[in-house]
């Protein structure tokens, strides 16, 4: 057991990945002799050379249908896309190639891809540099799209993507590189489309994935001290396959819901949270399910606009308020006028 | 026919070949006897679509056929063909069977991609066609992907990539040669330049309409070649295949025809009667016929002996196709991800996505 940053797990994995399997090689912009915008891919241009990590154009479209076409051939390649803001110049080879090659011609080859890519806001980076677009991702049957939360979890599940025979979205987040937490030294590769309840409780679940699983947890934290509420927190961990049935199973126990998302609220993630809730646990809803999201502008630069856009803390917790004074359970526990 | 002032004609660059004798005869034949199986293989095509026999879209190649046998010519067996949507004739002529190919454009399960693909998705693993793409351009980058692989894997083997005149304005093609120039990988691309995108000109489109020349740009060996003469495409793209396997990217532009419409329902209005009466002047089968009866190395009824012949695999390919079943339905789930995958979504439009909550007792109410 080591307790080590969200990116040493994630740069442990691309390397131990390499050592086991030669088929498995990087490429995207400035990863090799920059060592990677966020330093994920540092030293692996020395030990591995630049067969196996590529230095790339800047050329976003171009370098990931490549990794496309070494994955049909039987490579295993990692792409870097320097953020998630930047996919967008390859969605083309993401969703009309990436996702189609082994349905749209009937199973006969497979794309083994991994696209690490970085979502993030409050970084004071503009609109256009702090995007949270995994959704258009989510939304495409034949790609599979992970967010995990923690370094356990990017360890297990950047195995997983790496030894999946299908293209694989693994979201990273900006905030997260520098958490910290503990990632056992046998660790065995995730499993695709599972969340994972990670506190149990029975008055309300606190739905998130990525940075706002931690938001989740913390507000599950600081409730259970300051009012005594015991809040359930799942982490969504897969936005495509959508693991509802621990979701339903969840709100089944707690008859409350609130979904925190870091992208923006019409047709967002929460929105198909909300939905899958509806469906499965209508009658065991005591309170519509609520969902804190980004504003819905073009992200600010100034620092008080852009903090006003993001979701906070506080703006959860009031959420959470607003969702158990409409059960009445709120007033019973704690009194609240 | 559109005015080309800027391009030298490749119809007056034609290179002659010298007649040496029986070899070369045998193998013009070889290329007439393909040339024409595509012929007709479209013609049927055109023919099942109007019967409603063939949905969606559809792309002939009718006028291609030099170029077509001409480029394929030069693949070994274990190179690689990426192609886009007008790809009928490349499958059938880099060996797929073409009872296959008909059945996929039928939709059936015999299809090639099992009726996932269509007209515009042909691919086989077997004969190294890795597609078939329907996104103009899309494909550029993956050809040159499966290059890259080849390089990274130390193989022999090349990757041909054919697009038509239009995708050479794509991002994706500029970016895709550029990493190919600078990872000197094994890889042939080949512009069809057939003086149209849909209905639009190459003049109209492309800032340079000598395509081949945007090689240039990236310091990769390129040439034009007229596509109406299978010899001289074949001497070209052996030319550019051995570029590629000694690993250096080629660009071939190749001076097609496109005889009918964009797909099979375009009426192609925007062509006057002068030009549509050239095209037809020009028609490289029917070329190739007089010229392989002028020099002797067919007679009439040898013509009309291997008419018969392609007519008979052809009309074999619409019999086999139309008694191919159809994909069951219950395999619609069958092809989403190639690795299993916990709570992969598997339901019908009009499934829920939980089972319906037990309805209330009557004596509840």
């Amino acid at each position: 057991m080591a307790v080590m940053t969200y990116r040493q797990a994630l740069h442990d994995t691309l390397r131990d990945e390499m050592l086991r399997d030669e088929r498995v090689f990087l490429l995207g912009e400035e990863i090799g002799v920059f060592e990677g915008s966020y330093k994920i891919t540092a030293g692996l241009l020395e030990q591995f050379g630049p067969r196996r990590v590529r230095d790339t154009p800047i050329a976003e479209e171009g370098f990931t249908g490549a990794a496309i076409g070494a994955a049909m051939l039987g490579l295993r390649p990692v792409v870097e896309i320097m953020t998630i803001n930047f996919s967008l110049l390859a969605l083309d080879q993401i969703v009309n190639h990436a996702a189609k090659i082994y349905g749209m011609f009937g199973g006969q080859v497979s794309v083994p891809l991994v696209i690490r890519t970085p979502g993030g806001g409050g970084q004071q980076l503009g609109a256009t540099h702090s995007q949270n677009v995994e959704l258009y991702y989510a939304f495409v049957p034949g790609l599979k799209v992970v967010a995990p939360s923690t370094p356990a979890d990017a360890r297990s599940l950047l195995q997983a993507a790496i030894r999946d025979d299908d293209p694989v979205l693994f979201l990273e987040n900006l905030a997260l590189y520098n958490t910290k937490g503990e990632v056992p030294d046998d660790l065995a590769p995730g499993e695709i489309g599972r969340a994972r309840i990670t506190r149990s409780g029975h008055d309300l679940t606190l739905i998130g994935y990525s940075r706002t699983a931690h938001v989740a947890a913390q507000v599950a934290e600081q409730l259970a001290s300051s009012e005594g509420l015991n809040i359930e927190v799942v982490d969504l961990r897969s936005l495509r396959p959508l693991d509802r049935t621990t979701l339903i199973e969840s709100v089944r126990r707690t008859h409350a819901a609130v979904v925190l998302e870091d992208d923006w609220l019409t047709y967002g993630i929460g929105a198909e949270v909300a939905a899958t809730i509806s469906d499965g646990a209508f009658d065991d809803l005591d309170a519509p399910v609520r969902r804190v999201a980004m504003a819905e502008v073009p992200l600010p630069y100034a620092k008080g606009l852009e903090t006003a856009a993001l979701p906070s803390v506080d703006d959860v917790i009031t959420a959470v308020y607003q969702t158990l004074d409409a059960v009445g359970r709120r007033h019973l526990k704690v009194g609240h006028d | 026919m559109s005015a080309k002032p800027t391009a030298p004609s490749p119809r007056t660059a034609r290179p002659r070949t010298a007649k040496s004798g029986s070899a070369d005869n045998d193998r013009l034949v070889g290329f007439y006897r393909r040339m024409l199986l595509i012929r007709r293989f479209e013609e049927r095509t055109a023919r099942a679509y109007t019967q409603a026999h063939i949905g969606g879209y559809c792309h002939l190649n009718l006028g291609e056929e030099a170029a077509i046998v001409g480029l394929l010519s030069s693949l070994e067996p274990t190179d690689y063909l990426f192609t886009n949507y007008r790809e009928h004739g490349y499958a059938i002529d880099r060996g797929i069977d073409p009872n296959r190919v008909m059945a996929e454009l039928y939709g059936r399960s015999d299809g090639v991609s099992k009726g996932w693909g269509g007209s515009m998705h042909m691919f086989d693993t077997a004969h190294r066609l890795l597609g078939g793409y329907g996104i103009v351009g899309g494909q550029v980058p993956v050809a040159t992907g499966a290059a890259l692989a080849i390089e990274y894997r130390g193989g022999r083997e090349i990757v041909m990539c054919t697009m038509g005149d239009g995708t050479t304005n794509i991002g994706a093609f500029h970016e895709s040669l550029n990493l190919a120039a600078l990872g000197h990988l094994p890889i042939v691309y080949v512009v069809i330049n057939n003086r149209l995108g849909m209905g639009t000109t190459v003049e109209m489109s492309s800032a340079e309409p000598e395509l081949f020349r945007r090689g240039s740009a990236y310091r990769m060996a390129a040439a034009r070649v007229d596509g109406l003469d299978p010899e001289a495409v074949a001497a070209a793209a052996a030319i550019a295949a051995a570029s590629a396997r000694d690993g250096e990217p080629y660009l071939l532009e190749v001076v097609s025809e496109r005889l009918r419409g964009h797909s099979v329902v375009d009426p192609a209005k925007y062509r006057s009667e002068a030009e549509v009466a050239e095209l037809r002047a020009h028609d490289p089968v029917p070329a190739l016929a007089e010229r392989l009866m002028r020099e002797g190395a067919l007679t009439p009824e040898q013509l009309e002996q291997i008419d018969r012949e392609v007519l008979a695999i052809v009309e074999e390919a619409a019999a086999f196709a139309d008694a191919s079943p159809s994909p069951d339905v219950a395999t619609l789930f069958d092809y989403t991800y190639a690795s299993p995958v916990a709570n992969a979504e598997g339901r019908l439009p009009g499934d829920p996505l939980f089972p319906a909550a037990p309805r209330p007792e009557d004596g509840d109410r």
